[in-house]
């Protein structure tokens, strides 16, 4: 938990984007030790191949397009941090409302993760009760995630290579 | 990248690794942890990995931009032709019990099929973001 506070901080604070990156990759991979310590070893899969590996890699060749080095603020933007503390404290509240680490009389272990727990071999023959459920019981909202991640794909597509046609555009008339 | 022999070297040992991985990972992912997500990314990175070593241009010469359209796409009404093959087999939408004469296999069925679907979309979005990123300068 401390490494990943300190990267966090790194990552904010340093100015090259290269290196605030490459820190957001480390980050994501100690995350991904988290989530393997908290036996959730489908998120930590998950984290490790697209936080650490994937993202990593478009933002690099996101900053390898714009620009290595932040904007400079000189002034402090106070409508932000008050954005940014209410947000924050407005979080730390609900999690006074949430129950205690590894409570057995918590809603997420009494309401329908026992039946899932019990039946999702049976009635689905997939020993991985996370598969079952994000591929059965929750089919619909998988779905919806990969329409997402379509719909994601299909609007980068659109934005840039419809840049790219009125860039050549754009040169043609000054070569006329 | 063309004057490191070694990291061309290496990433050609490691390419074939990478992809049989990520089909591990797919067709792995109802008995481990893992599944169609996970192996899409995987499959990509080997995509994005040899793009980096190599060139872009190579790598999209293997994966050209319309396949990868019409991947995606495909990823997509994979998982919805599923929903709409129980639809017509008499199930609720995406009801997979339907599609065998014993309802848990055929919800064994039904997850490995979208699965491969999510899989196939997944890692053709992200090549198609990846190089329309890339193919830029």
């Amino acid at each position: 938990m401390i490494f990943v506070f300190v990267t966090g901080c790194f990552a904010i604070w340093l100015k090259d984007l290269v290196a605030s990156t490459i820190i957001l990759g480390i980050y994501s991979l100690i995350m991904a030790t988290i989530w393997v310590v908290l036996d959730a070893v489908d998120v930590a899969f998950t984290e490790a191949a697209v936080g650490a590996g994937v993202t990593t890699a478009l933002l690099l060749f996101a900053i390898w397009l714009t620009g290595k080095s932040e904007k400079k603020v000189n002034r402090i933007q106070w409508g932000a941090i008050l954005g940014v503390i209410l947000t924050g404290s407005l979080l730390i509240y609900g999690t006074i409302g949430m129950p205690d680490f590894g409570d057995p009389s918590a809603p997420a272990q009494i309401h329908i993760s026992p039946y899932y727990l019990q039946n999702s071999l049976a009635e689905t023959k997939a020993p991985n009760a996370v598969t079952a459920v994000l591929a059965s019981y929750r089919g619909f909202d998988t779905l919806g995630e990969v329409t997402v991640i379509f719909t994601a794909g299909i609007g980068v597509l659109a934005l840039l290579s419809g840049f790219r046609k009125r860039r050549k555009r754009e040169k043609g008339v000054i070569q006329e | 990248m063309k004057n490191y022999l070694i990291l061309r070297v290496i990433t050609k040992l490691l390419i074939p690794f990478i992809l049989l991985f990520g089909l591990y990972v797919q067709m792995h992912g109802d008995y481990g942890p893992g599944g169609g997500f996970q192996a899409g990314v995987i499959f990509a990175s080997a995509f994005i990995l040899y793009a980096i070593v190599f060139d872009v241009r190579i790598a999209r010469k293997v994966m050209p931009m319309w396949l990868l359209t019409i991947l995606s796409c495909v990823g997509v009404l994979l998982y919805c032709g599923v929903g709409i093959a129980t639809l017509i087999y008499g199930g609720n939408f995406l009801e997979y019990g339907v599609l065998s004469s014993i309802p848990s296999s055929g919800n064994h069925i039904g997850i490995l099929i979208i699965e491969i679907g999510v899989g196939i979309a997944v890692a053709a979005v992200i090549l198609l973001i990846f190089f329309s990123l890339a193919g830029r300068r």
